[in-house]
């Protein structure tokens, strides 16, 4: 090759370089610097005060609480669904697997509304339950649930993958050496899945904190009562109170940023686990 | 019982109907346990969560009788919101199948300060919660906003237009672009490129000729998901929207706004409509996947 020709393609390999790096900066990473710039724009006294506001605190309790039910629910489903798609052969085994995907492909808003459809007043369920007492929808049982929903496929879908891979030699070994069943996942299955346990744990716990479309459907927005994290960035908001909703939100975006940082981490010392997130529909 | 090697050597790929993959599975059940409490776990779980509510939409825009369906959905309102979210969508994942493409090549191909850092940050629109998310856009391509006052001078408004809507889901479908095409042009056979090169070839040819030809199907994958995870998003849209009816309101907006009016049957007539685009999309993808899996090269 000419040298003449090689200038330009050096500049063009910087020019594309420049533009690569300014979109990503433009789109991702300046938001993020935004909402910190925007929760100090009046100091530090009014960005405090803001948090410890009873109703920011009200929904940082059921944030929390949310995903201390939600995380559980579906840690405990993709470990049993991983167990049966990984370990055994059956017929229909990738229609399940599709299945265990849906909420993926489902806007979070219908998210909310199959469950309105289900429990609300002219639900399937409503009016019993409502002739019961029971409250579903507009109350923090349609939130857990919802939330539940979009979160469903998080472990279940980093397990399956890892599990495929590790076979079922190890399990078999220690039945044959005479170890339970329940012997045998404790302490032959559960140590060799336990960082994509906790990878699918950290991206569950991420979205179920940050949901936003499903429950904003189920909730009612009741302050102090129905409203999770996200809710009330939206109501701040919606009240011009700028710094009140990015404080909220700089609280959300301290959370992702540490599940970004322990997912790299993860993925740095365990370079496997990224094929069960690489993303699918 | 001799197991057939080739039904081990493939997990996760559909049972193969034959002698082997029968044997392998009748050993399976017999040595493992627990298949039947995990297996009956998972489906009741799956119906429950998943299956019974998703299809309580079907069967409650079925009440509604094809005519009156018909009508809800080609209402023009509702007309302008699905092919508002629909456009969007479709440009926002091009837009980050050329932009998207050239981050993954920047990452897998380049060495630059703080690339890691650059790497790591592809992944925030996963972790970054959508309510954040349209704040901070908003605040950002506002037009008094960091990005939105250099563009105001040139005539482009953001925030409380179409473009915003735009901006805000090529922000949540990048990943997807990105990390499909990653692990493959990582993989990508340089010699190829550089015989190409040796024979003459400028890199744009190259490109042309050599790359685009092999990564083609990821490509489209990874547009297709960043589609599919556009076109139903709602938390990071309608902060940055403006939300005018016919204009700038997205179908799930619509949907929202047909819910607060008690309209639940109409409501559901729109949430179908998207579902079964979501579900065709779904299959499509599934297609797309293995169609790449096929052209790419075994290492």
């Amino acid at each position: 090759m000419i040298r003449g020709q090689q200038i330009p393609e050096e500049l063009g390999r910087y020019a594309l370089l420049g533009v690569a790096l300014l979109y990503l900066v433009g789109l991702v990473a300046m938001p993020l610097v935004v909402v910190f710039v925007e929760a100090f724009a009046n100091g530090i006294g009014s960005y405090v005060r803001a948090l410890l506001d009873p109703y920011a605190l009200a929904a940082m309790r059921l944030t929390l609480l949310t995903a201390a039910v939600v995380v559980p629910l579906n840690l405990v489903f993709g470990v049993a669904a991983a167990w049966a798609i990984a370990k055994f052969e059956f017929r229909g085994k990738n229609v399940l697997i599709t299945t265990i995907d849906l909420p993926f492909a489902v806007s979070p808003v219908i998210s909310g509304l199959i469950y309105v459809l289900m429990f609300g007043a002219q639900g399937w369920f409503g009016p019993w339950l409502l002739a019961h007492g029971v409250h579903i929808i507009f109350a923090v049982p349609g939130i857990v649930l919802a939330t539940t929903f979009v979160t469903v496929p998080f472990v279940a879908r980093e397990l399956i993958p890892l599990m495929q891979t590790q076979g079922n030699d190890e399990e078999l070994t220690a039945l044959s050496l005479g170890a339970s069943g329940w012997q045998t996942f404790r302490l032959v299955t559960l140590p060799n899945i336990r960082w994509g346990l906790l990878y699918g744990v950290l991206l569950c716990n991420a979205r179920a904190m940050g949901e936003f479309g499903a429950v904003s459907v189920v909730s009612g927005h009741i302050r102090g009562q129905t409203n999770t994290l996200p809710l009330h960035i939206e109501i701040l908001h919606s009240e011009y109170n700028y710094v009140g909703a990015f404080a909220s939100a700089s609280i959300l975006a301290l959370l992702a940023l540490v599940t970004l940082v322990a997912k790299t981490l993860l993925e740095r010392r365990h370079p496997e686990l990224r094929a069960g997130v690489t993303p699918r529909a | 019982m001799a197991s057939n090697p080739t039904s081990d050597a493939l997990p996760g790929l559909p049972l193969l109907p034959g002698a082997g993959a029968k044997s392998r599975t009748r050993r399976s059940f017999r040595m493992l346990p627990g298949f039947g409490l995990t297996m009956g776990y998972t489906l009741v779980y799956v119906s429950l969560i998943v299956l019974l509510p998703l299809s309580a939409a079907f069967l409650r825009s079925a009440e509604l009788g094809p005519e009156k369906f018909w009508q809800v959905i080609t209402a023009p309102r509702v007309l302008a919101s699905l092919r508002l979210s629909f456009g969007a969508a479709l440009i926002a994942a091009s837009l980050n199948g050329v932009f998207g493409f050239i981050i993954a090549w920047a990452l897998t191909r380049q060495r630059f300060p703080a690339r890691r850092l650059f790497d790591a940050i592809i992944d925030l629109p996963f972790a970054l919660p959508t309510a954040v998310a349209g704040i901070a856009l908003t605040a950002l391509y506002a037009p008094n906003g960091w990005i939105g006052q250099l563009l105001l001078p040139l005539g482009i408004r953001v925030a409380y237009t179409p473009l915003g809507i735009v901006v805000a889901l090529a922000f949540v479908s990048l990943p997807f672009v990105v990390r499909t095409l990653q692990p493959v042009l990582g993989d990508l056979d340089r010699e190829l490129e550089r015989a190409a090169e040796t024979l003459g070839a400028s890199s744009i040819q190259t490109f042309i000729w050599v790359v685009l030809p092999s990564i083609w199907p990821t490509l489209l994958t990874g547009v297709a998901l960043g589609f599919s995870r556009a076109v139903g998003e709602y938390g990071s849209v309608i902060f940055i929207a403006g939300n005018i009816p016919m204009v700038s309101e997205i179908a799930p907006l619509m949907i929202m706004t047909k819910l607060e009016q008690y309209q639940y049957a109409e409501a559901t007539a729109i949430a179908v409509v998207m579902l079964l685009a979501s579900f065709a999309l779904m299959f499509g993808i599934n297609g797309l996947q293995l169609w790449a899996q096929r052209r790419r090269p075994a290492r």
